[in-house]
């Protein structure tokens, strides 16, 4: 799995949902070769009138989405709407999800009507025509509630509103201060402190590495290329798309990284696994750069570290500067083809900027917060978490929130890119070799794969 | 019963003169069609429907920009010459060549200790080799991969204890070993049943004819239960040939702890896989099925080829 799992909970679902679609040859029964369905509707506003009319018509909804107890917010919802019925489903975590609903369009049946879709996979699904576009239910009204590089990404390139955004992960770096502390180390703000003290810490104790960069785990990589500035996909027309993974820019990056994995004093462990779950535990990393999800993450699945914890910003490349990239996050959409297209527009609207239910969703679910009302609230932002020493991390992630640069977009055909990014840079760093090779391998494998699915590539 | 009942059937039995005539093969046929009706429609619908659908996608090829073409053969010959499916076959058959003559060995070896009655507790023997079967496959992948985990797992600590260097059992180098350790400890049990059955019906007139002759144990076991054993021990090769490459749910769940190890074209099964789900290639994924399941077919046939012209010989 290259995508993040954010509880151990929710990971045994998504690996229950693997299993049951690895039945071999299990690919006979899905899939299909038929056209995709229909064109975009033209973007006229849908009137008032017809909206009233639809809330109050007896109507049920179908939900997918993967975040637990999210009856809560979608009861809120019902108690607005009551002729509204919504049926939430958990059809598994990011990718089983996907998988069931892409095949559930290629099916023409028992898709939902509203669907939760992570940030990155937006391209993805609007490529093929799977998503509504939801200005003609006055979702554009709705940007000025957001926080701006969230509603970029939910953008497309003709001014579509694909999605709206639910929750963030703006990247920051968690440490252990106990560690710090022992080997004299300080916050190293700039990755030329990182680097250093990288070094001095894995000298002092061979068995601690600063940190671990996962072979595996292309978000991080992505969210580090963000920071960096880097624009490895640009989506320059509806068919065609520039690719550049390795640019100056992604090989200073890369450069960096593997020189210090190679010098040993970094580690490259696979993430969200048993054994990454007991280094947290056990202390042989002392930082993970992780998301604003991150936080109450860790503090499910490294319960024996409580207190030891401070966050800080990402260290950055020229001192001074204060930027950051993103890993993760989620929308809501209304799937093309749902038969209440105003209804489950209005339910993704409702859930995600109502705010009792968006409240919900920052202290319930932990989910990050996307408005920027509530990442001005004080009794998000100013709460002390004990894990962390009594630190305010939202609100040190909420500063971080607005450095996001909000220019960075996906590629239509993400899981091939994160997935040929693991079989070339992720095993560069995990096998020690030639990462700015790699970069050139994945360039030309997603170029390839680009190619033949029929896009023009701009270099 | 009643009276009543009797006369009835007694009125309406026809004499076997008129069974004859009617034909016994046409109503007896008629009825069987109907206890076969149920298999046939599941067997149509689940599989020959299904297949005969994976086969018209595989001559097509769908892209994300220009929507389906046909496309004939190419999925075929893209995939004969695919430097990652061929790999991956290349492992398999390594995996069936090295794996399953070992994991055969040791069913075989048990079930004739459980036969010959030397061992005690034999109930507990069979039941403690049987039990990973039990376990389902992802299961005892996780739990493999837990034990041989390089920093935490049990092995890695006692090395450490001993101040050895940690086993590496999810290097490149070992990987397939440790996956050929995990598919030997579920399946042992699986074949050791199927071999035990067998001999329990062998005849008991050849084992007292045997030491009547004067064989030991070993030697009736040589001479007489093994070659009794050869139908079973083929249906356990076919069984071995068919997993072997169908590998699948091991280096999936592998794939989590060693990724740089195991990358998406791993085993065949597993390509198709990731063609289908990552990278939206349906239909090249349902050429890809094709051939595994032709080189099934061939490897199963081979191996059924072999071993009949052994036996005349």
């Amino acid at each position: 799995m290259f995508r993040f799992q954010r509880t151990s909970l929710r990971r045994r679902v998504a690996l229950a949902a693997a299993l049951v679609l690895s039945g071999s040859l299990a690919l006979a029964a899905c899939g299909g070769g038929g056209d995709d369905s229909g064109g975009q509707p033209a973007a006229t506003t849908v009137s008032q009138a017809d909206i009233d009319k639809a809330m109050s018509t007896p109507t049920e909804l179908t939900f997918w989405t993967w975040v637990p107890n999210i009856q809560k917010e979608v009861d809120l919802f019902q108690k607005k709407y009551p002729a509204i019925k919504v049926k939430v489903v958990n059809a598994g975590q990011g990718g089983p999800q996907y998988t069931k609903l892409r095949t559930a369009l290629k099916a023409k049946a028992g898709f939902p009507d509203a669907v939760q879709i992570e940030f990155q996979y937006i391209p993805t699904f609007s490529i093929t025509k799977s998503l509504m576009d939801l200005r003609p239910y006055g979702a554009e009204t709705l940007k000025d509630k957001f926080v701006p590089w969230t509603w970029q990404q939910v953008v497309g390139s003709n001014g579509e509103v694909w999605a709206i955004p639910q929750d963030s992960g703006p990247m920051g770096m968690l440490y252990r201060k106990d560690i710090f502390d022992k080997h004299g180390i300080a916050v190293p703000k700039t990755w030329d402190e990182f680097a250093a003290a990288a070094r001095k810490l894995h000298a002092a104790d061979p068995k601690v590495y600063l940190t671990n960069l996962a072979q595996s785990q292309a978000g991080v990589w992505f969210g580090l290329l963000w920071q960096a500035g880097v624009k490895p996909f640009e989506n320059t027309g509806a068919d065609s798309v520039k690719v550049d993974l390795n640019g100056a820019e992604s090989k200073k990056v890369a450069d960096y990284w593997s020189g210090l994995i190679k010098e040993g004093s970094v580690s490259t462990d696979a993430d969200f696994n048993d054994q990454w779950y007991q280094s947290l535990n056990r202390g042989k990393y002392a930082t993970w750069l992780t998301a604003a999800w991150g936080p109450v993450f860790l503090e499910g699945s490294a319960k024996a570290t409580s207190g030891k914890w401070r966050a800080a910003p990402l260290p950055q490349w020229d001192a001074g500067k204060n930027v950051s990239g993103n890993w993760g996050g989620s929308t809501t959409a209304v799937v093309q083809g749902t038969k209440n297209p105003i209804a489950a527009a209005k339910l993704a609207e409702f859930i995600n900027t109502d705010p009792e239910s968006t409240k919900m969703f920052a202290t319930q679910q932990f989910l990050f917060p996307v408005t920027k009302s509530l990442l001005a609230d004080t009794s998000f932002v100013d709460r002390p978490l004990p894990f962390y020493g009594g630190q305010t991390v939202n609100k040190l992630f909420a500063g971080i929130s607005d450095t996001v640069d909000t220019e960075f977009e996906w590629p239509p055909f993400l899981d091939q890119a994160y997935s040929d990014w693991g079989e070339t840079v992720g095993k560069s760093f995990a096998n020690k070799t030639d990462t700015s090779a790699a970069l050139d391998q994945w360039q030309d494998r997603t170029t390839k794969y680009a190619e033949n699915q029929g896009f023009k590539v701009e270099q | 019963m009643s009276v009543n009942t009797t006369d009835r059937l007694g009125a309406r039995a026809p004499s076997r003169s008129e069974v004859r005539r009617r034909g016994r093969g046409v109503s007896h046929a008629r009825t069987g069609y109907l206890f076969v009706a149920p298999f046939m429609l599941v067997f149509l619908g689940l599989l020959v429907l299904p297949l005969a659908y994976a086969a018209y996608l595989s001559l097509f090829q769908e892209r994300l920009i220009g929507g389906t073409v046909f496309a004939g053969l190419d999925n075929y010959t893209r995939a004969l010459t695919d430097p990652r499916l061929l790999g991956g076959m290349g492992r398999v058959a390594l995996f069936f060549l090295i794996q399953v003559p070992i994991m055969l060995a040791i069913g075989l070896l048990a079930a004739l200790a459980i036969d010959s009655g030397l061992l005690r507790a034999a109930k507990t023997f069979r039941l403690g080799i049987f039990l990973p079967y039990a376990v389902p496959s992802v299961v005892a992948t996780l739990m493999w991969g837990y034990l041989y985990g390089q920093d935490f797992g049990p092995f890695a600590q006692l090395a450490g204890k001993l101040s050895l260097p940690a086993p590496t059992f999810l290097s490149s180098d070992w990987m397939l070993g440790s996956i050929a350790n995990i598919v030997t400890w579920e399946f042992t049990g699986y074949n050791m049943i199927i071999l035990y059955a067998a001999l329990r019906a062998v005849p008991h007139d050849l084992y007292e004819a045997a030491a009547v002759d004067g064989a030991g144990a070993i030697r009736t076991a040589w001479s007489i239960k093994i070659p009794a054993l050869r139908p079973a021990l083929l249906v356990c090769l076919i069984f071995s040939v068919i997993g072997s490459f169908q590998l699948f749910n091991e280096p999936q769940l592998m794939q989590r702890l060693a990724p740089s190890v195991i990358d998406s074209a791993y085993t065949p099964n597993l390509y198709a896989y990731t063609l289908a789900f990552t990278g939206q290639e349906v239909n090249y994924a349902a050429a890809v099925s094709f051939l595994l399941g032709a080189v099934i077919v061939v490897a199963s046939y081979a191996v059924l080829f072999m071993s009949t012209r052994r036996s005349r010989s």
